[in-house]
């Protein structure tokens, strides 16, 4: 038998409720819709129940829609969000995508913005719950080059793991060159590809894109896989560039660096690092301090926290989160802040691959 | 007017991310701010005892800071130690602002 996807609709406003449950009836998935007027009810019912997506109004009493999105996307990351607001703010679309929401949009007025709203949604319940890239209908990112190629197509690929953030530039069905962080054509192409999870999406290509990488897509495919294959045959180490030294010892290796300081964000397990002789004090401060302002963001819904930068008399120091480990990276004096970031970023791809 | 009291409904708020600065002495207690009064002051609160212990502890932990800057995804809050206390600096950030460095 065939089971209808649910919605849950949320907006204090009965008004808004009612029409908005008419208009969602016009979906051609024909979704079975349950609309409540409270963040704390919409908590109770995700508790029990399962739905596919939740609409979410930003303006409510007691508990508002950011709340109750932050919530939702911590508690249940394969639930599709869409935050709906009247409100014609950039700040609350920036917060809103920061936790990660997959659709914002200002309430539609006309019937052309309802039946573009429409279509979204149908897109989103559209969407499988898979692990693995969020992007295009949640494809591996292996499945969108080889269509992307089959297909002649061009177009340049973004793809987000963390805040690395890495680049394929398609043309004409052949994958003409690629960048992440601090790598450039086949390298970046073979890193990018060796990310497991993910966000990426497809943009305008850019046909004036000088070309690096001259192999064939099946080749360049084929290499990836076979490198991924062999990594978690060895053990799950997937960098396919540089396996001789650990990430700690890499990130020592860059410019500037003073000390790298690594640990478990569970606090399981002895910190690591390298240029400390007594590390303990100083992994007990950046842990402190990561959790200290990644609470805060709780609190007034600022979104993720990125990264925390310090600095003082005697050096420079940053710190970030990336999967469950906690950085905090030591700077020599001199360095700009620019140079700083720039670095920070590559520590943490490297950290990410 | 009461009868339309009645039918006044009561429009909840949505909390916009604060903007502005303000100073506290060592103590936490907050001396001058220009963040708007909307922007409820336990949340200042919040802010200003975590940046303090922040400073403390780190020169606990033998490296003594100046400054800090704790970069969110849709804020961004700077603060610079001032005998103890601090000055603290919060800035939104939004796709379009200019301090959206990362």
């Amino acid at each position: 038998m065939e089971t209808r996807l649910k919605i849950l609709l949320v907006d204090d406003d009965p008004a808004v409720l009612e029409l908005y449950q008419e208009l969602l009836k016009r979906l051609p998935s024909r979704p079975e819709i349950v609309a409540v007027s409270s963040g704390a009810r919409a908590m109770a019912l995700l508790e029990n129940d399962v739905f596919r997506l939740m609409i979410c109004d930003l303006k409510m009493p007691k508990m508002d829609g950011l709340q109750v999105l932050s919530i939702v996307r911590r508690k249940y990351p394969m639930l599709r969000t869409v935050a709906l607001t009247a409100i014609l703010d950039e700040q609350f679309r920036s917060r809103a995508y920061a936790l990660g929401v997959d659709l914002f949009w200002h309430k539609p007025t006309t019937e052309q913005e309802v039946q573009m709203f429409l279509e979204c949604l149908e897109s989103l319940l559209g969407q499988e719950n898979e692990n693995g890239f969020r992007g295009v209908q949640s494809k591996s990112l292996m499945d969108i080059i080889q269509l992307e190629c089959i297909s002649q197509s061009s177009s340049l690929l973004r793809i987000a793991n963390g805040s690395v953030i890495g680049r394929i530039w398609i043309q004409d069905g052949e994958v003409i060159d690629s960048e992440t962080s601090d790598l450039k054509g086949e390298e970046a192409f073979y890193r990018i590809l060796a990310w497991r999870t993910g966000t990426f999406e497809s943009m305008a290509p850019e046909p004036s894109r000088e070309r690096t990488i001259y192999k064939s897509y099946n080749a360049l495919l084929l290499e990836s896989a076979q490198a991924l294959d062999e990594a978690l045959s060895l053990g799950g180490e997937t960098d396919t560039t540089q396996t001789a030294l650990s990430p700690l010892s890499r990130v020592t290796q860059m410019e500037g660096i003073e000390f790298v300081l690594t640990q478990k964000r569970t606090g399981a397990g002895k910190a690591e690092a390298r240029g400390l002789e007594n590390p303990d004090r100083l992994a007990d401060w950046s842990r402190q301090c990561l959790q200290k302002f990644a609470d805060l963001s709780e609190l007034i819904h600022a979104g993720p926290l990125e990264l925390v930068e310090g600095s003082g008399p005697q050096r420079q120091v940053s710190l970030a989160r990336q999967g469950d480990y906690d950085l905090c990276v030591g700077w020599k004096l001199d360095l700009s802040s620019a140079h700083i970031r720039d670095t920070m970023k590559k520590v943490t791809a490297l950290w990410a691959s | 007017m009461g009868l339309l009291d009645f039918f006044n409904k009561p429009t909840p708020s949505l909390l916009r991310l604060p903007s502005g600065s303000f100073t506290v002495d060592r103590k936490g207690a907050v001396l001058v701010s220009t963040v708007a009064s909307s922007f409820p002051a336990e949340l200042i609160d919040q802010i200003s005892s975590r940046v303090l212990a922040i400073f403390q502890e780190a020169t606990a932990a033998q490296l003594p800071l100046s400054q800090i800057v704790i970069h969110y995804t849709s804020l961004k809050i700077t603060a610079r130690e001032l005998r103890g206390g601090a000055i603290v600096f919060l800035s939104p950030r939004t796709p379009f602002s200019s301090n959206n460095q990362s």
